[in-house]
């Protein structure tokens, strides 16, 4: 269990380096869907396969589609090594908001309180009770996500429409 | 001490299964041949073998030896590996699905060894009984549009990218509607394991408590596996053949594999969920999975057979304004017959 959860681990953050330094979109998006389908495999060793399978249903089996999608779609021809120069202003932004993140991240880590695991509880990650606490302890969040997608379903309806008119 | 011995069955038992599975795709596309000649009043391919049995043999070993071709411009990785995630996502789904009840007794006595195969559900006629079940084939079949997408744009041409474009926004709009349309199912089982699911029709098929779940899953499967009326990626006069186009040799092979793959899956996914599995009277559980499958499949090539094909606007149409409120409409009705009744 624990080297499997190293190679994942290990693919995961690899890939999602790659992500980012990839200077092709398309390869940035093929990598992104490895990291996701690692991350589905981490859930599935937390013993959560409900949340592993419905990580690769909209993250990697429609949302990165879309992605790939709109890439494609929009850039047909390869980008030119290099690309654009990078203002200095950008780096400077880039690399103070860099250290801020990860100021952070050293931040909780050091709060994190890595004792023995508590002991799981039966049924734990399972389809009913993901669908027990979504609809009775976090009924309000659940329902005011629900009106946030439909808020952005709507947007974009109206911004294709100004375009039509 | 016995794992060797288990994990060594576990391996002839998934052989096997690939096995009959490929020999079936391959005999399917056979099938499909001779009964649209039987439609079309021809004969179909006779001329290898008695009534032409041997074809698929013949079909294999030319695809073989026939001359493997990259276009010049092609991104070789992406190239080769759309082929790849076409064959596999089409073969996946299969291990959820349960084909027979069971197929060995509780524990077998191999060189002295007493080995219990209810272990990792040896005995049954599954290789997975995962509690996801329905979910897990959902979750690999949704990622069959990569093979399309990845192989239109890695051929650097522009009839294989628009069909992989349109091909992948037919697919990503019809998995909605598949989706939604098994959700009643899964309120009636109350799970999403496929052998509970199987096990609750042991009494009554759950199509006839969800003919319009049943109906909206096979439209939806239709335009998943890009089978006429929805099969605008073989749109010759539009785009030469899709995202196909550039593909030669084997790994055209494995492409045909795979669209007859999820044919398959589709047939025997419907067949678990609203015919009964491999419930039924009299002959044994396995010939009863493969009466139905093929029925199904039977089904397939007779549309194909029959009717024309639609056009893209009207394939967007029907996917968003039919199947998808429809299917709503039946989660809707399924709730309330659930509740007041």
């Amino acid at each position: 269990m624990q080297v499997l959860f190293l190679i994942l681990a290990a693919v995961a953050l690899i890939s999602g380096v790659l992500v980012v330094i990839q200077v092709n979109p398309v390869r940035s998006a093929l990598y992104l869907i490895l990291n996701f389908f690692t991350v589905a495999g981490i859930y599935l060793l937390a013993h959560a396969e409900f949340i592993a399978a419905i990580q690769v249903i909209v993250y990697a089996g429609a949302i990165m589609v879309l992605f790939l999608f709109v890439i494609m779609l929009l850039n047909l021809r390869q980008p030119e090594e290099g690309g654009e120069k990078q203002h200095l202003a950008q780096k400077i932004s880039g690399a103070a908001l860099a250290g801020v993140t990860a100021l952070l991240v050293i931040y909780t880590c050091t709060r994190i309180n890595l004792g023995p695991a508590k002991e799981m509880v039966p049924g734990f990650g399972s389809t009913e009770a993901v669908a027990r606490s979504l609809f009775t302890d976090y009924l309000l969040p659940f329902e005011v996500t629900s009106v946030l997608l439909l808020v952005a379903l709507i947007g974009a309806v109206i911004l294709a429409r100004a375009r039509l008119d | 001490m016995n794992l060797p011995v288990l994990v060594g069955l576990m391996v002839v038992k998934i052989t096997l299964v690939l096995v009959v599975f490929l020999t079936t795709i391959a005999y399917v596309v056979l099938m499909e041949r001779k009964v649209l000649g039987f439609i079309q009043l021809r004969y179909g391919p006779n001329r290898v073998g008695p009534w032409g049995l041997l074809q698929p043999l013949a079909d294999m070993i030319k695809l073989l030896f026939k001359e493997e071709f990259t276009p010049p411009h092609a991104n070789k990785t992406l190239f080769v590996l759309a082929p790849m995630i076409v064959a596999i996502t089409a073969f996946m789904p299969f291990a959820a699905i349960p084909f027979a009840d069971r197929i060995l007794p509780d524990s077998l006595t191999i060189y002295g060894y007493q080995v219990d195969l209810t272990v990792a559900a040896l005995n049954r006629g599954v290789i997975a009984d995962v509690n996801i079940g329905l979910l897990y084939i959902f979750a690999i079949s949704s990622l069959a549009v990569y093979g399309a997408v990845i192989g239109g744009w890695a051929s650097n041409n522009k009839y294989s990218l628009l069909g992989g474009l349109r091909l992948c926004a037919q697919m990503v709009s019809y998995e909605v509607a598949l989706g939604l349309s098994v959700i009643g199912v899964l309120m009636v089982a109350g799970s999403l394991s496929l052998v509970t699911i199987v096990e609750a029709q042991k009494s009554m098929w759950f199509i006839v408590y969800q003919p319009l779940g049943f109906l909206l899953y096979l439209c939806a499967a239709f335009a998943e596996c890009a089978r006429t009326p929805f099969d605008l990626i073989e749109c010759e006069n539009e785009l030469v053949a899709g995202y196909q186009t550039e593909y030669s040799s084997m790994k055209w092979g494995l492409l045909m594999l795979g669209e007859y793959g999820h044919m398959i899956i589709a047939s025997a996914l419907a067949v678990t969920l609203f015919l009964g599995g491999w419930q039924g009277p009299f002959l044994p559980p396995i010939v009863w999975f493969l009466i139905k499958t093929f029925a199904l499949i039977f089904l397939f090539i007779w549309v194909r057979g029959t009717y024309p094909r639609f056009r893209f606007d009207q394939l967007m149409y029907f996917g968003w304004k039919v199947l998808i409120p429809l299917a709503l409409f039946n989660i809707l009705l399924t709730g309330v017959v659930m509740m007041y009744l």
